[in-house]
């Protein structure tokens, strides 16, 4: 009997830590997916930035000794690639959703091509530094680490729903993403703050990326992003355009994520590979039950629906 | 959507332009949607050129090797065809949902799911049927497989509004989860440790050889499936009517089809053809289902399709190119020590600059004052 109060308390001690450890990179590209989307643009390339922000930033902070400068050439990658992915989709007649997989398989075939040499010899000098910022004896609980980025992430995201509320530049961003012709005959850049969205959003996706080749799993290789990047749309989704909510969704689909290493850890092992796929029916399930054929999402910048 | 935009842009000048177009001018524009891509194809390798030149070695002889590898030999056509052919199928996968507005990205699902219903039909079947009938139910179940799994994707779309390429996106990540569900699990050959797979279909009932090369019939069958579904979507009232339902959703409604009904069997056709990709694959390549499933068929199938610009007949000769590059990879790392991500490289810098392509179509003066 007690030893079943146990197992249970471990499962959820391991997926709070999950959701904490897995969460944090889909909370960076659902941050910055949000952004872009608000600008009325969607970028399906974001695994591309995640992928291309790893592979950097584990080289930089290789090379430099400095983890967070890593995590800033991470984010000024990101950038660079969502510049591109901006300045591609603001020519006429070109498909967002298009550019986007096909940024996603430069950027991921990019990340091969030069990261090639990180995967061996970097390992050793720099395995995953620890960003624990109150961890506990690690033993207790890995529940209990936090790292630096999540809390990053944390603080970044009301700050983010507070620009988009109360500034005058979130307005110019809501407002070119409800309507690009209002917003241009009000005098607003259109296609600049769209840039500036898409650079934000790369920037976040790079710094997400960072965090899974410095912190966890912590080392560079190329099958490191497992679709990430592609999740942050069903996300950004999922989280109703919201930033708070984008914290709220990254951590419920990390602790999903984190549900079947969790009852396996506690021996129950049965289903393994299917646990995998809980984030995904969650999320299909909730867009099933929340979506309907006839009214818009609650939430959704109205541009959306005309490029998709 | 590529699709819609044409109404969208049809304003003013661009009418005119449009409407000529489409009277007079049938032979320029097809000299312009054949000059585009072609220019667009040399502007990529050039920048891949550059690219190659940067990482310290010779373009040219890497494009020699790539030239090689891809088409140089019979040898080297054989091994592109056999990459082409699984593409061929998984762009149809979002090829013929385009023509409805829809934007599909689901193959690599359905291949998976195909590929894993195929296998168990084989499994089960192996040994009680003759193996024509066998090979044949795998190749059906595959199809079905595929089709089902996608034509959900239609249903939540039309019944609930969900979006698709969400939907399908998930449903990919859901189909691999199944997939090695039943790898490591119910359907694991105990035989296959260092990969693990399904039982075995059984050797008789897999996919010959066409004669004595090592092309197997799936490559003749993928062909046939592109030329049958540009013959549905090109000269049949249903194709026309998936037009309209892409074109206007309320001019179709008005015109009384049932969009929902269209959008549905679009959908579980494109599912189909990726279904069957999945099917060869484990008839033809492997005997059995296993992760090499999802190799990322479908994600370069999304590739072809939007690059064929939604056409399944342009589709064949875009994904033989893609199957060629993909074909050269070996030589490269052999030859100039390139990595084999050198081939991805190239393949993200062609798509992304003949999707970039797509915006001079009809601003060449050239091609309307011809």
């Amino acid at each position: 009997m007690n030893g079943e109060d146990i197992g249970a308390w471990g499962v959820l001690f391991a997926v709070l830590g999950g959701a904490v450890r897995v969460g944090t990179p889909f909370l960076f590209v659902s941050l910055g997916e949000c952004l872009t989307e608000k600008s009325g643009r969607i970028n399906l390339g974001l695994e591309g930035n995640l992928i291309m922000g790893a592979m950097v930033g584990y080289g930089v902070s290789y090379l430099t000794k400095s983890p967070w400068l890593g995590v800033l050439a991470a984010g000024c990658t990101g950038m660079v690639l969502g510049a591109m992915h901006a300045l591609l989709c603001q020519m006429r007649r070109v498909n967002d959703i298009a550019v986007g997989i096909g940024m996603m398989i430069f950027g991921t075939g990019l990340a091969a091509f030069l990261g090639k040499p990180l995967i061996q010899p970097a390992a050793p000098h720099l395995p995953s530094f620890n960003l624990a910022v109150w961890s506990d004896s690690p033993i207790l609980r890995s529940a209990l680490e936090m790292n630096a980025l999540f809390v990053v992430g944390v603080v970044l995201a009301p700050c983010l729903a507070w620009f988009l509320k109360h500034t005058r530049w979130g307005l110019m961003v809501r407002a070119t993403g409800e309507s690009a012709e209002a917003a241009r005959a009000l005098g607003f850049p259109v296609v600049r703050i769209r840039l500036l969205a898409t650079m934000f959003g790369g920037f976040l996706a790079g710094v997400g990326g960072s965090y899974l080749s410095l912190y966890y799993p912590g080392s560079w290789n190329e099958g490191l992003s497992t679709g990430q990047g592609l999740m942050a749309v069903a996300l950004v989704i999922f989280a109703r355009w919201n930033p708070m909510y984008c914290v709220y969704a990254s951590l419920l689909f990390g602790g999903a994520a984190a549900l079947g290493p969790s009852l396996q850890s506690v021996g129950i092992s049965w289903g393994y590979y299917l646990f995998n796929a809980a984030p995904y029916v969650l999320t299909l399930g909730i867009m099933v039950a929340t979506s309907s054929s006839s009214r818009r999402l609650a939430g959704m910048p109205n541009e959306l629906g005309k490029v998709s | 959507m590529s699709v819609t935009e044409p109404v969208i842009l049809a304003t003013s000048r661009w009418r005119g332009i449009l409407q000529w177009a489409a009277c007079g001018g049938k032979c320029a524009r097809s000299l312009e949607s054949l000059l585009i891509p072609l220019g667009a194809l040399v502007v990529s390798l050039l920048l891949f050129a550059i690219f190659v030149a940067f990482s310290g070695h010779d373009p040219w002889a890497v494009f020699g090797s790539l030239y090689v590898g891809a088409f140089g030999s019979w040898f080297s056509w054989q091994n592109s065809l056999l990459r082409a052919s699984p593409i061929m199928l998984t762009a149809l996968c979002t090829a013929l949902p385009a023509r409805v507005g829809l934007v599909v990205i689901g193959g690599e699902g359905a291949v998976v799911l195909g590929g894993l219903t195929a296998a168990l039909a084989g499994i089960a079947l192996n040994g009680s049927a003759p193996p024509g009938v066998v090979l044949l139910l795998m190749l059906v179940t595959g199809a079905v497989g595929g089709g089902a799994w996608l034509s959900l994707v239609g249903v939540l779309k039309h019944y609930r509004g969900v979006n698709e390429t969400i939907s399908s996106l998930l449903m990919n990540y859901i189909a691999i989860a199944v997939l090695n569900f039943l790898v490591f699990g119910y359907l694991k050959d105990p035989a296959t440790l260092n990969k693990p797979s399904t039982y075995s279909v059984g050797e008789a009932n897999m996919i010959g050889n066409i004669g004595d090369s090592s092309v197997h019939w799936g490559v003749p069958l993928a062909l046939c499936a592109c030329v049958a579904l540009w013959f549905l979507m090109r000269r049949t009232t249903f194709g026309f009517s998936a037009d309209i339902v892409g074109g206007n959703v309320r001019a179709a409604q008005v015109c009384g089809l049932s969009v929902g009904r269209v959008m549905i069997i679009v959908c579980c056709l494109g599912g189909a053809a990726a279904g069957i990709a999945g099917a060869i694959e484990v008839a033809a390549v492997h005997g059995r289902a296993n992760a090499s499933l999802n190799a990322g068929y479908g994600y370069a199938g999304i590739l072809v399709a939007f690059m064929a610009r939604h056409n399944p007949l342009a589709i064949i000769p875009v994904a033989i190119l893609l199957g060629g590059i993909r074909a050269s990879s070996g030589l490269l790392q052999r030859v100039h020590d390139l990595p084999d991500a050198t081939v991805l490289v190239l393949q993200g810098i062609i798509f992304v600059v003949i999707l970039a392509s797509e915006t001079l179509y009809g601003r060449i003066k050239w091609f309307n004052a011809k």
